[in-house]
């Protein structure tokens, strides 16, 4: 088990915060905001792109696709279903696979301390 | 925005078309009505095996902590898949084609937030309630108590509309027409829902949901799969035959723009109203309140990629279904029917599968305001018990067994308020309630939520800012909107004051509570507290000290 207190507390420094100041946990809040932050950004955009193109480009979204009926606004609206099921895979296995263990190790090692 | 807009974002099955409706000439409503009761008698014995279980405080507002993922996940989808999800969205797409479809997406991508930013650090946080977040590092008294405001704001407002809802619903598939008659339906509603949450807590509420959600969604697939193979599982053919149905000009059901598309007035209020959903979802208390269910923060989060699957599905078969419904049915049939663009799904599986079909969809819908308005109450009881009575009044000296003792009373008291309002309320035009609701979670709750998870120097003043801006300029722009006043859907027709042309309040309130929570933030000379930062972050990234789930009985 890794020391997290190689340095010794401030004084008045709680265990939180000295979990808090760790190597670890400041690895895993950066692994945790390096995901979550960007694919919010990444997934909004994307759903803003789609709604101000289906309000203001209505000759663009009503492109037919060869002679069918479906529409280029219909492709991008089942695009918006595909990318949110595909996010979510993404994100449950990379917190099942990257996050949970870090996540698990840290907070054995906090409620078998002394907290 | 028209009147269909509204009642398909919004959550209310009946209000403005179904006002005029008169007693529906399709299908038998005893077939609608015996099917429905058995949908009761079997949900109540289940609430009555449940409610053995109910002890503490823990398993009465969060079933014991001891729901699995897939389970909490159904219930969630269970608890989000409103009437008008399905009647509303059907309806609009049938229609209004495209700009339906376009509601089904703000309503589905909004769970990305929930998932990514707000499930499993509100689970390892929180305890039963939203304000138990936002209250972790701020002063308790003041901000549990706006917390709670906001909550019980968001959840009657939500109320209001399912029982508003409720009485039109009875008008289109039961084909009850007189007030008089209605009124009987919302009080039998209402009472039904305080047996079961008072009976059941947490634990029946939950299993209700579930159970509505597997109908739900099995009865929209086999309508999908039933259309899709009248088309020789061909989307193209289905939407030719929509167009088809619709006569000249029916092209425009493929294109976006038929309905909203008007002028740029009401495409800002679509823009406004797409905001609303994409941010709302992840403040909507009685979501919040169901990742308490679980034990962990990965059973939250299997919970939530469970629901996205689910609704995602379910709103992939409403496409087939609404354009099922254009092509089948005809866009006349269906606003000639009682109940008008509520009544395309019924109608469609009328055509489908006859009386029995319809009589089973019937009941499905009416399953749906059940488990939804279920939902809501024990999410209202929880707050005003556990925040405003137990924290608040006590200041958290209080047993919890007198805790659950006042939360039972408070679902009493809700289901009669529900009850009442939802009598009063039942011929107004009260569809902008629900929209309403997403727009107070959005401004109000979610800013909060996601600062005091976030930001190291968020205050208490910065909540407060936030959670009454949030909450105050939402209720005074839709008073001045369109919605209430000077136009002929309006609320009060007569009258003009709708200084504010948006008919959702969105596109500024949600800005707004995130820049009152900013400013009063750094406008504050409050003392930071980083001890109680480094708490709440620790725990809400690791799990460290969070809420166990009870013993399994």
């Amino acid at each position: 088990m890794t020391d997290l207190s190689k340095e010794g507390p401030p004084p008045g420094e709680t265990e939180y915060q000295r979990v808090q100041r760790s190597d670890e946990f400041q690895g895993l809040r950066r692994a945790f905001r390096n995901f979550v932050f960007p694919m919010t950004a990444l997934f909004l955009a994307w759903y803003f792109v789609y709604v101000l193109l289906a309000n203001y480009a209505h000759d663009f979204m009503s492109i037919r696709l060869g002679d069918s009926n479906i529409t280029v606004g219909l492709l991008f609206g089942l695009g918006q279903f595909v990318s949110t099921f595909a996010i979510t895979m993404l994100y449950a296995r990379w917190a099942n696979k990257k996050f949970d263990a870090r996540a698990d190790a840290l907070r054995r090692e906090i409620e078998e301390g002394d907290l | 925005m028209s009147g269909n807009l509204t009642l398909a974002a919004d959550g209310t099955a009946g209000a403005p078309t179904v006002v005029a409706a008169e007693a529906t000439d399709i299908g038998n409503p005893w077939v609608n009505i015996g099917i429905f009761a058995a949908f009761v008698l079997v949900t109540l014995v289940i609430v009555f095996r449940a409610s053995r279980q109910n002890k503490s405080a823990a398993d009465f507002y969060a079933g014991g902590r001891n729901f699995t993922g897939p389970q909490n996940g159904t219930a969630i989808a269970g608890d989000y898949l409103s009437a008008a999800s399905f009647l509303g969205i059907c309806g609009a797409i049938a229609l209004n084609g495209y700009d339906g479809f376009l509601y089904s997406i703000g309503f589905l991508v909004a769970w990305l937030v929930a998932l990514l930013l707000v499930a499993e650090l509100l689970r390892n946080t929180g305890k039963f309630t939203m304000a138990d977040v936002l209250s972790f590092r701020l002063r308790q008294r003041p901000v549990r108590m706006a917390a709670a405001l906001a909550t019980l704001l968001v959840v009657f407002f939500y109320l209001l509309a399912q029982m508003a809802g409720a009485g039109g619903l009875v008008a289109l598939l039961l084909g009850v027409d007189s007030r008089a008659g209605q009124s009987l339906v919302i009080a039998v509603v209402g009472a039904l829902m305080i047996l079961y949450v008072l009976v059941g807590g947490m634990k029946g509420t939950t299993w209700v949901q579930i159970i509505k959600a597997i109908l739900l969604i099995a009865g929209a697939a086999i309508m999908t799969v039933w259309v899709l193979a009248q088309y020789g599982f061909n989307l193209s053919d289905l939407l030719g035959g929509a167009v088809e149905a619709a006569g000249p000009g029916g092209e425009a059901l493929l294109e976006p723009g038929k309905q909203y598309g008007a002028d740029s007035t009401s495409k800002l209020s679509f823009l406004s109203l797409a905001l609303a959903l994409v941010l709302g979802t992840a403040g909507l208390p009685h979501v919040l309140m169901r990742f308490y269910t679980v034990p962990t923060a990965k059973e939250a989060r299997r919970s939530v990629v469970w629901a996205i699957w689910l609704i995602g599905i379910f709103y992939l078969f409403t496409l087939v279904l609404g354009y099922g419904a254009g092509a089948l049915v005809g866009p006349e049939a269906i606003n000639n029917a009682p109940g008008g663009v509520n009544s395309a799904a019924p109608l469609l599986a009328f055509a489908l599968g006859g009386e029995i079909l319809l009589g089973l969809i019937s009941a499905v819908a009416f399953a749906t305001i059940l488990a939804v308005v279920a939902g809501l109450t024990i999410t209202a009881a929880a707050s005003f018990s556990h925040d405003i009575y137990a924290n608040v009044i006590k200041k958290g000296q209080v047993k919890p067994d007198s805790e659950v003792r006042i939360a039972r009373w408070t679902v009493v008291v809700i289901g009669v308020i529900a009850i009442v309002g939802g009598i009063f309320a039942q011929n107004q035009n009260v569809a902008f309630l629900v929209a309403l609701a997403f727009a107070v979670a959005a401004s109000a709750n979610l800013p909060t939520i996601v600062f005091s998870l976030f930001w190291k120097r968020f205050n208490t003043s910065g909540a407060l800012w936030s959670i009454y801006g949030g909450l105050v300029s939402c209720i005074v722009l839709i008073v001045l909107s369109p919605t209430v006043s000077g136009d002929e859907k309006a609320m009060f027709p007569g009258a003009d004051f709708a200084v504010f042309p948006l008919t959702n309040p969105g596109l500024v309130s949600i800005p707004l509570g995130f820049l009152l929570g900013i400013v009063g933030t750094f406008l504050s000379k409050e003392k930071p507290h980083p001890e109680k930062f480094a708490e709440m972050e620790v725990r809400s990234l690791t799990g460290a000290g969070a809420e166990k789930a009870t013993a399994k009985h």
